[in-house]
């Protein structure tokens, strides 16, 4: 758990600031990237991605829940 | 100084019916490979090809270390090593700058370097001269297979000359025709993969130009904005140059050469006079046969399995499944292995293009973003390569072809000395056609050829120690197409020929 969540959460919001939404996306994806890189270990990397795609609604995400583990 | 293409002549039909134990189907690179391959073990084979010239353009121009190897092995090694254009730095760029480069690294010590420069052409002249050599390969120009019947004891193949036909009654045929293989059709197997979405245009251009000996691929550049391309050294001057167009691409407007010039000079920048050799037009499939192994059919290279140029694994994939094959085949028609033997050419061949595929798919993939996200990774991926290492590996512009080890690492080479002489160990490891046991200490009396290190070979370098680690009284077993395939104690009689019966099928 992150010490200052509201912290962290305010400057993933200012690194976006007056981007396009193509640029957020690339953004993102070098985040995502380096955040992996740090992490380092597959299967994490792995139920992450599951996690995600569980998480919300929709028809998707509806599948995906059942299967997804739960942190 | 150019390559000639030549015009083989075509001969008439001898006779209206025709036996032959061996026939195969295609003289591209992989069936010529096959055939010398045959014939080095004293099969006679036929050989069929509709065509009278070897591959027009050059097509394949990477040949990897493992292919290079097989070459020496048949013989014409010394040619690829001489001719071919040995390289192993790429480069990436994104937009108008070097993101990285990478070092192939090949280690010091080896005969044959990570990978030669070569065009198919000339792969496939030197092949056809060698099989004439033989005298064990009978090459049939312009004599095109139109029928297939694939009988349990025999196949019967309807062949077209200019001549006239006749009909080929075959023991065993090794289907080499290429992506369209008019036998898989014929035969109504299925091949299904993948196709896609983009175009690429192909060409090789003669110039004089001082650019290293080096692969240099671009993302995005600002002479072909949104797309890739491909630079690549040949011998004679010539230079592969790949521009992908996207799937909208006229395929027929972006063959023009006046177009196709204008990108190139884009690219080359002014003062730079270059001539256009050969354009080509392609768009890019993974896919392969369920099975390669038809009964007395047997498919290789194109025809079994096809994968994108990124990664050069198509030739090459080829040419190492003629490697696999040939020495099972000849083994069967000397009576040495059962027939089941064949089976192991589909258990080990069919993984080793699934990993060729799988490998081909991920870098089209990267180099083809599919959507929206796809792009912004691969984008990202660039742009944090350019400045932190940790992001390199994920740059996929084809992970460049190396062996499949699932069915035993290939023998690696080593610097030796034999009577006082430098030479290399791979030279001696299959080149009989046979076994080979190579080993530290006394070994038994088992008729497989046996290379005792100290005694006919001397480890000068300490690589064979480093590479193979065999303790004293040790040895490994290495089969006809050089793949390790056991590790024993070298006294051990029984055994030895127990694991030679095992890998024979016996
Ligand atoms: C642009 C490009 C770049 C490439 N780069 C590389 C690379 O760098 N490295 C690499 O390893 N691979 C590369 N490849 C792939 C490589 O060229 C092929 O994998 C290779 O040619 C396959 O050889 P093959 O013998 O199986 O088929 P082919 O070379 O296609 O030969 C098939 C032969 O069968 C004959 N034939 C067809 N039908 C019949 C019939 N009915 N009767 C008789 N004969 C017939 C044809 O005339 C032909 O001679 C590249 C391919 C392309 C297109």
């Amino acid at each position: 758990m992150i010490s200052d969540p509201d912290a962290f959460y305010a400057a993933l919001m200012d690194a976006h600031r007056g981007l396009s939404p193509e640029e957020s996306r690339r953004l993102d994806a070098k985040l995502v990237l380096i955040l992996a890189d740090r992490i380092g270990d597959l299967p994490t990397l792995l139920e992450a991605i599951a996690m995600a795609r569980a998480a919300g609604s929709g028809p998707v995400a509806d599948r995906l829940a059942k299967e997804a583990p739960r942190a | 100084m150019s390559f000639r293409q030549p015009r083989f002549p075509a001969m008439p039909p001898r006779a209206a019916e025709e036996a032959a134990r061996v026939v195969v189907v295609g003289a591209g690179l992989v069936g010529l490979t096959a055939a010398l391959d045959l014939a080095r073990r004293g099969v006679p084979v036929v050989v069929v090809d509709d065509d009278d010239t070897v591959s027009v353009g050059s097509r394949a121009i990477c040949f990897a270390k493992r292919t290079l190897e097989i070459y020496g092995r048949l013989g014409l090694g010394a040619r690829f090593l001489e001719k071919g254009v040995t390289w192993k730095v790429g480069r990436v760029f994104h937009r108008d700058r070097e993101t990285y480069s990478f070092d192939l690294l090949p280690e010091e010590g080896h005969e044959y370097p990570a990978f030669v420069n070569l065009q198919q052409y000339y792969a496939e002249a030197w092949l056809v001269e060698a099989c004439t050599e033989t005298g064990l390969v009978d090459l049939r120009w312009r004599h095109a297979v139109t029928g297939i019947e694939n009988g349990a004891q025999a196949v019967r193949l309807a062949v077209e000359t200019p001549f006239g036909a006749y009909a080929l009654h075959a023991d065993w045929v090794l289907a080499c025709d290429g992506a369209r293989s008019f036998l898989r059709r014929a035969l109504g197997l299925r091949f299904e993969g993948q196709v896609f979405q983009d175009r690429f245009l192909i060409a090789d251009v003669r110039m004089q130009a001082d650019f290293p000996a080096e692969r240099w691929f671009w993302f995005d550049p600002p002479f072909h904005p949104g797309q890739s391309v491909l630079l690549h050294k040949q011998p004679d001057d010539l230079w592969r140059i790949d521009f992908q167009l996207g799937w909208d691409a006229d395929p027929e407007a972006e063959k023009d050469p006046a177009r196709v010039s204008a990108r190139i000079a884009a690219m080359l920048g002014p003062g730079r006079p270059f001539e256009l050799e050969w354009v080509s037009i392609y768009t890019f499939r993974c896919r392969r046969m369920e099975r390669f192994r038809h009964g007395r059919t047997i498919f290789l290279g194109d025809a079994a399995h096809q994968v994108s140029p990124f990664g050069a694994r198509g030739g090459n994939g080829g040419v190492q499944d003629a490697d696999n094959l040939c020495w099972k085949l000849a083994a069967v028609l000397s009576g040495e292995a059962p027939e089941s033997l064949l089976d192991s050419y589909d258990a080990e061949r069919i993984p080793a293009a699934d990993e060729n595929i799988l490998h081909s798919t991920r870098a089209t993939d990267f180099i083809t973003p599919k959507n929206e996200a796809a792009r912004a990774y691969r984008d990202a991926v660039l742009e944090l390569a350019a400045r932190y290492a940790f992001a390199r590996p994920f740059v996929n512009s084809g992970r460049l072809s190396r062996p499949y080890l699932g069915y035993g690492e290939p023998a690696p080479d080593a610097p030796i000395l034999r009577q006082g002489r430098p030479d290399w160990l791979l030279r001696h490891i299959g080149a009989d056609g046979g076994f080979t046991l190579l080993a530290r200490g006394e070994a038994a009396e088992t008729g497989i050829r046996t290379l005792i290190i100290g005694r006919d070979i001397e480890d000068h370098s300490g690589l064979i120690a480093e590479r193979y680690r065999l303790a004293e009284g040790e040895a490994v077993l290495i089969r006809p197409d050089q793949h390790i395939c056991a590790r024993l104690p070298a006294r051990e009689r029984d055994a030895i020929l127990s694991a030679r019966a095992r890998v024979l099928g016996r």
